[in-house]
């Protein structure tokens, strides 16, 4: 097992050099130059050049993208932005802990909600139960974050002002958010927990089951539920990468001071270390929540674990 | 006179769906001693697999439609409750079912598999310790090696998995045994192993059985009784020695005989039963297995037949009806 697992952690690194890679020739495409967008329009054109050669940006492309990756390994530099001049590591790590409490409680609720109201729609199906949710599920699924988070502002900030418009500088700055997040990853959850728990509850393991005298509930929880949580896991785990990275718009909405807003202001900007350690940082996070994902579908199924084994 | 333990009276299944209603079973009549077999013989689809599942009452509750009377040591299991009926299942009644690669839960050792039959219905109040030493002992019993009780389905082979699906259906000891085809989906050789294991538990526990199969062989090897079903109905019922070397049969079973190959006789080709089951969701009228009978006569078409009574052996067709004959 821990031999899979070394396996996995080698096999981020080529991910991530690619990732770098693209979205260092991205970066590299794009007009402008540092140096005119530290120093402003008005600066003169020699003082402009000086700076750039200071930066290395008159070098060739690769062997500036080779610096790059130098720097980073030998020193864990992730180089200085250059609009504020603040090393990026630092500002990306003050960013980060808005974007994780959302992700985090987000995913959390979503997966409550979805997850067990997938279930009871399941066993229930055709009842009102099943109609009501699954309508419900269609309903949010269906509509934009960004629009859903101003309907939030408007009716619980403004009409009732229960909530703050924006910000984050205490809880209470966090609930719109996070219902914002919570809501559409909640209504997918719910459809594909109901789809797998249908196609689990009528496997012939199932019927064996009940034949053993099972009651339903045993039937639902020892047996239907763990055998469908592998999809249900896949799902959720790509949803919680989808969130560290694309709470931008939640982010903006609600004027949280994330890293994705971090990110986005910094690609605008054209500011080059940040977008690149930005993107970097939020793939690694997902190998490894993938690699997670993938470590609870071997702690489930031991068809998984034997592979993994060998 | 040995007792009886179960019986069945007009036992009607129906399918009723949004989009159209399936006649699964239609007023069948059974019965079964203790420590007896009774084999359920017939094509795919003649409602063989249905009148199993009804028996447990395991059938989709919201589309099955169940009518008649299932009487098993004298209670009517369609009349008891879903706790009741989960005290039967698996303690009395149990099943062994068709295919042993889609039966096991795939993410449980066998042993907890085995062991879940076991703790459900534990009245005798076993300890684990006392429950852990059954499920080694039944697995024993099926062949198995007792250390592979931690094993998984996936490290088991198909005729090994059947096994465990058969310790799991013997761990309480039932009093009737319901086999749904339990050696279709094996090879012939461990075909046989299984078979030869079945009858040996069989005898040695006294446990009634009913055999489900379309293998007329296996009736032969292992029933006392047999009835013919088709299209939802029992067309032929006696016992094993009335229905395979009796002299009046029912057009379907000599058609089922004749579709067995006979290495006796030198013939160039099978001659299986021409035709289809009839459409479960549209039978014909009259005798529904009259568009496929070589013997069907005019009144087939349009009156459904009584049964023909010769001691135990019924024969549901108007051949041997005096208001059939011609």
């Amino acid at each position: 097992m821990y031999k899979y697992v070394i396996k996995r952690l080698l096999l981020t690194i080529p991910v991530l050099l690619g990732v770098t890679f693209i979205v260092f020739t991205i970066m590299a495409l794009t007009p402008g130059d540092p140096g005119r967008l530290i120093l402003g329009q008005t600066a003169r054109q020699e003082a402009v050049d000086q700076l750039n050669h200071e930066l290395g940006y008159d070098q060739p492309f690769f062997t500036r993208f080779f610096n790059y990756i130098k720097d980073i390994v030998t020193k864990f530099d992730f180089g200085v932005s250059y609009r504020t001049q603040q090393p990026v590591f630092d500002e990306i790590w003050a960013r980060f802990p808005f974007t994780l409490r959302l992700a985090v409680f987000s995913i959390i609720f979503s997966s409550l909600i979805g997850v067990s109201l997938g279930i009871l729609s399941a066993v229930k199906q055709y009842t009102f139960i099943d109609t009501f949710s699954t309508v419900m599920a269609m309903f949010f699924a269906a509509i934009p974050g960004f629009w859903l988070g101003m309907m939030l502002i408007y009716f619980f900030a403004y009409k009732i002002p229960l909530f703050p418009t924006n910000g984050a500088d205490s809880w209470d700055g966090y609930v719109l958010p996070i219902i914002t997040m919570t809501l559409g990853g909640a209504a997918s959850l719910l459809r594909l927990t109901r789809s797998t728990m249908l196609e689990t509850i009528r496997a012939d393991y199932i019927r064996t089951a009940r034949a053993k005298g099972a009651s339903q509930k045993i039937v639902i929880w020892r047996h239907a539920l763990k055998n469908a949580l592998l999809p249900i896991i896949t799902v959720l785990g790509m949803q919680f990468g989808g969130l560290l990275g694309g709470a931008v718009i939640t982010e903006t909405v609600f004027a949280i001071p994330g890293l994705g807003m971090h990110i986005v202001t910094a690609i605008r900007q054209k500011d080059v270390p940040v977008v690149m350690s930005g993107t970097l940082f939020l793939a690694a996070l997902f190998c490894i929540i993938m690699l997670l994902v993938d470590l609870l579908y071997a702690f489930i199924d031991p068809r998984i674990r034997a592979k993994y084994s060998r | 006179m040995s007792e009886r333990l179960l019986e069945i009276h007009d036992l009607e299944v129906i399918y009723k769906t949004g989009l159209e209603t399936v006649y699964a079973v239609n007023k069948i009549n059974l019965s079964l001693d203790k420590g007896k077999t009774l084999g359920l013989v017939g094509e795919t689809g003649a409602g063989k697999t249905t009148t199993a599942l009804a028996i447990l009452a395991l059938l989709p509750e919201r589309t099955a439609h169940v009518k008649g009377e299932i009487i098993f040591d004298g209670q009517d299991l369609l009349k008891l409750k879903e706790y009741e009926l989960r005290e039967i299942r698996g303690e009395k009644i149990s099943m062994i079912f068709q295919d042993p690669m889609t039966s096991l839960n795939p993410i449980l050792t066998v042993g907890s598999q085995i062991s879940e039959a076991l703790m459900l219905h534990n009245d005798q109040n076993r300890s684990k310790e006392e429950i852990e030493a059954r499920v080694e002992e039944v697995l024993e019993m099926v062949g198995i090696p007792a250390f592979r009780k931690k094993d998984y389905p996936h490290q088991f082979s198909g005729g090994m998995k059947q096994r465990v699906v058969i310790a799991i259906a013997l761990a309480c000891e039932p009093e009737l045994l319901i086999a749904d085809e339990p050696t279709t989906a094996l090879d012939v050789t461990i075909q046989a192993q299984v078979l030869a294991m079945m009858n040996e538990l069989r005898e040695r526990l006294q446990t009634s059985m009913i055999m489900i199969t379309h293998d007329l062989g296996i009736v032969a090897q292992t029933c006392d009784d047999v009835a013919v079903m088709y299209a939802g109905e029992i067309i032929e019922y006696g016992t094993a020695i009335d229905v395979f070397t009796g002299d009046k049969h029912h057009p379907y079973t000599v058609g089922l005989f004749g579709s067995i190959p006979n290495l006796e006789v030198d013939s160039p080709r099978l001659s299986p039963i021409e035709g289809l089951m009839p459409d479960p969701t549209d039978l014909p009228q009259g005798c529904k297995f009259s568009p496929r009978c070589p013997k069907c006569m005019d009144i087939c078409r349009e009156v459904p037949p009584t049964d023909y009574v010769e001691g135990g052996h019924r024969i549901c067709c108007h051949l041997f009806n005096k208001e059939g004959t011609k």
